[in-house]
């Protein structure tokens, strides 16, 4: 996987997003205290740090789910201000959930279908014929669905409803669903958490090869440090809602308040 | 099962999506609607299709709609008798507005009137979920029927409040199809036509992304939003389109079925009847929302006979405290064993039978 380290390093662009100076609180919480970071096109970054560090809160923050009270986000060199989740969603940004958030009574080929909704444009009365134009896009969409059916291989559980489903692949669902909407900038909130050895190999290989084949920007939190180390690009600290270091996987692993952090040294010393 | 799927290979994504992808279900389908069509009118009487038939189709009709609400949309909603009498008054004001108006126009122009009494009384559910939102319909039931009750203009002035069907004819025949002249027969044919074009396009709606759109926001309402489906808009589309259906149900009710407008048929406990409907006949489902009503149309008829066919003598007050009994044990058993009603089950023993009789 490092080979790819390479490859990657020379197609990674211009910064795509850019957080500065984010503070968030819930009443006298403070979740986020001054956070700055960028986000370069094509890469791979990952956020991590300890329980309760506000990582969930930071892709809270980045797709409009949570309003800052303090900081700025510029998302393609768009400065933005207060927005809601449907309004990213139609600018491509798309994510997963830390607890699947899946439609537990659609299929798995609908769920995935509902990921294509910004971009359905026939109206109700196309719809409810059936007939014509309405029929013609769901069918063009389909297509497009099936080729993530395909890429995430999980064929045979098109038409199960994804409450039925085990635990790893509504997982792949839950990632289907948001790589249906073409993103540009994809969250992934541990997308490897609860996972076996050989199902978290493949949702490396799943985002490795979404990054590599459709040149998606990737934020993901994960807590497993070896597959963090491995398909970063970049990697973001945080502790206590502040940020301990922003740099490549191995400048990070040799910071010596990262190790802190992790280690969990008094923070009165 | 009773016949097999095996060789029926679909080639097409079309052919995937097809409502009846087997063709032994679309011959039955077909076979059932020829029998509708043709054996009903012509080898039952006018009683049978006044008390089974007629009720059946209006009801079904009323289901739809709620059931495209609460079962698709997971909105719970208790206005469904106040949409129904929107409906069928707003057919009534037209209908003598505009004597000129062709029936089938009528009927469709009060559904989109209901529509938007429905969007009106739909705006709350942004901001309320669940019981609350029952209750906040609830209001849209007592308010409407009050409203109609009050409001002599809604029923022309007439001194009695209750008002009867103007005579209308089929659109471009003389064929009477509403009041007094009308053939039980023909008002049950434009009865049969109405619901089974309307529930094809439900079908069709919930098939399609705005049915996937209502399903997502009643299955998971922040991850919908997170995928960029406008919370706002698809609450009130349900809304309108639900209404719709039950305002066209209202319509038929008046026009068709008992011939006269008035408000004390479209109470409270209708509102109740259908969400029994919708329960027991299956949340999320089109074949529900017909099994639903059948059910509960055929059940009482059913009661009221038996005794009398097992040579029982049970007077008639107890057959009807029975009833309610039976009614109420059929829903706690439903809610607790099989949310998902008749059309679950339909589908449960579907696949059972599809393995039948070598289950691996």
């Amino acid at each position: 996987m490092s080979a790819t380290g390479q490859d990657t390093g020379r197609r990674i662009g211009d910064v795509v997003l850019k957080v500065d100076n984010i503070s968030l609180s819930f009443g006298g919480v403070r979740a986020l205290t001054n956070i700055s970071f960028t986000v370069r096109e094509h890469e791979i970054l990952s956020i991590i740090g300890p329980n309760g560090a506000g990582k969930s809160s930071m892709l809270n923050v980045i797709n409009g789910f949570y309003h800052p009270q303090e900081g700025v986000i510029t998302y393609k060199g768009q400065a933005r201000s207060r927005m809601r989740p449907h309004e990213a969603a139609r600018q491509g940004i798309a994510r997963t959930f830390q607890n699947i958030a899946l439609f537990k009574g659609m299929s798995a080929l609908d769920n995935i279908m509902t990921g294509r909704n910004t971009m359905m444009k026939s109206n109700i009365f196309a719809q409810a014929l059936y007939w014509g134009l309405g029929q013609k896009e769901e069918i063009a969409h389909r297509e497009h669905v099936e080729r993530i059916i395909d890429f995430l291989e999980i064929e045979s559980i098109r038409k199960t409803p994804v409450g039925r489903l085990p635990y790893g692949l509504q997982k792949r669902v839950e990632l289907g669903r948001a790589l249906a909407a073409q993103p540009e900038l994809l969250l992934l909130d541990e997308p490897m958490a609860g996972m076996n050895v050989e199902e978290k190999e493949d949702m490396c290989r799943f985002i490795l090869d979404v990054n590599d084949e459709f040149g998606t920007t990737i934020v993901l939190i994960e807590h497993d440090m070896g597959v963090v180390m491995d398909i970063s690009d970049r990697v973001v600290v945080l502790d206590y809602g502040r940020k301990l270091a922003e740099d490549v996987p191995d400048a990070v692993r040799a910071n010596q308040e990262v190790i802190d952090a992790y280690l969990g040294v008094s923070h009165a010393a | 099962m009773l016949y097999r799927e095996a060789g029926q290979f679909k080639t097409s994504y079309a052919r995937d999506w097809a409502i009846f992808p087997i063709a032994q279900d679309r011959i039955v389908i077909l076979g059932l609607l020829a029998i509708a069509a043709v054996a009903v009118p012509v080898l039952s009487n006018d009683y049978w299709i006044g008390t089974i038939f007629m009720p059946f189709l209006v009801m079904s009709m009323a289901a739809l709609g709620l059931n495209l609400l609460t079962g698709y949309a997971g909105q719970l909603s208790l206005g469904t008798g106040g949409f129904m009498a929107t409906g069928a008054f707003a057919a009534y004001k037209l209908s003598t507005a505009f004597p000129g108006m062709p029936i089938e126009a009528v009927f469709l122009l009060s559904g989109v009137v209901t529509a938007g009494v429905g969007v009106l009384f739909g705006i709350p559910s942004l901001r309320i979920k669940g019981f609350y939102l029952a209750v906040a319909t609830l209001a849209a039931q007592f308010f409407l029927l009050w409203l109609y009750n009050k409001v002599p203009w809604f029923t022309n002035y007439s001194t009695s409040g209750v008002i009867s069907a103007p005579p209308r004819t089929i659109l471009f025949t003389d064929i009477y199809v509403t009041g007094p002249q009308a053939a039980a027969s023909t008002k049950y044919l434009f009865a049969l036509a109405l619901v089974a074009i309307l529930a094809l396009a439900a079908k069709n709606l919930v098939r399609s992304s705005i049915g996937r759109r209502w399903m997502a926001v009643r299955d998971m309402d922040i991850a919908a939003e997170i995928i960029g489906i406008k919370p706002l808009q698809t609450k009130l589309s349900a809304f309108a389109i639900s209404s719709f259906y039950c305002g066209v149900a209202g319509a038929m009710w008046a026009f068709l079925y008992t011939g006269s407008v008035e408000p004390l048929a479209f109470d409270i406990n209708r509102s109740f009847q259908v969400l029994f409907m919708i329960i027991i006949g299956g949340l999320g489902s089109i074949l529900g929302s017909f099994l639903g009503a059948g059910f509960i149309i055929a059940l009482p008829i059913l009661l009221t006979n038996a005794p009398h066919l097992l040579g029982l003598d049970i007077p008639v007050d107890v057959v009807s405290h029975l009833e309610f009994m039976i009614f109420g044990a059929l829903i706690i058993f439903f809610l607790i064993v099989e949310p998902h009603g008749l059309a679950r089950l339909w589908q449960i023993l579907k696949e059972k039978l599809r393995l039948w009789p070598f289950p691996y």
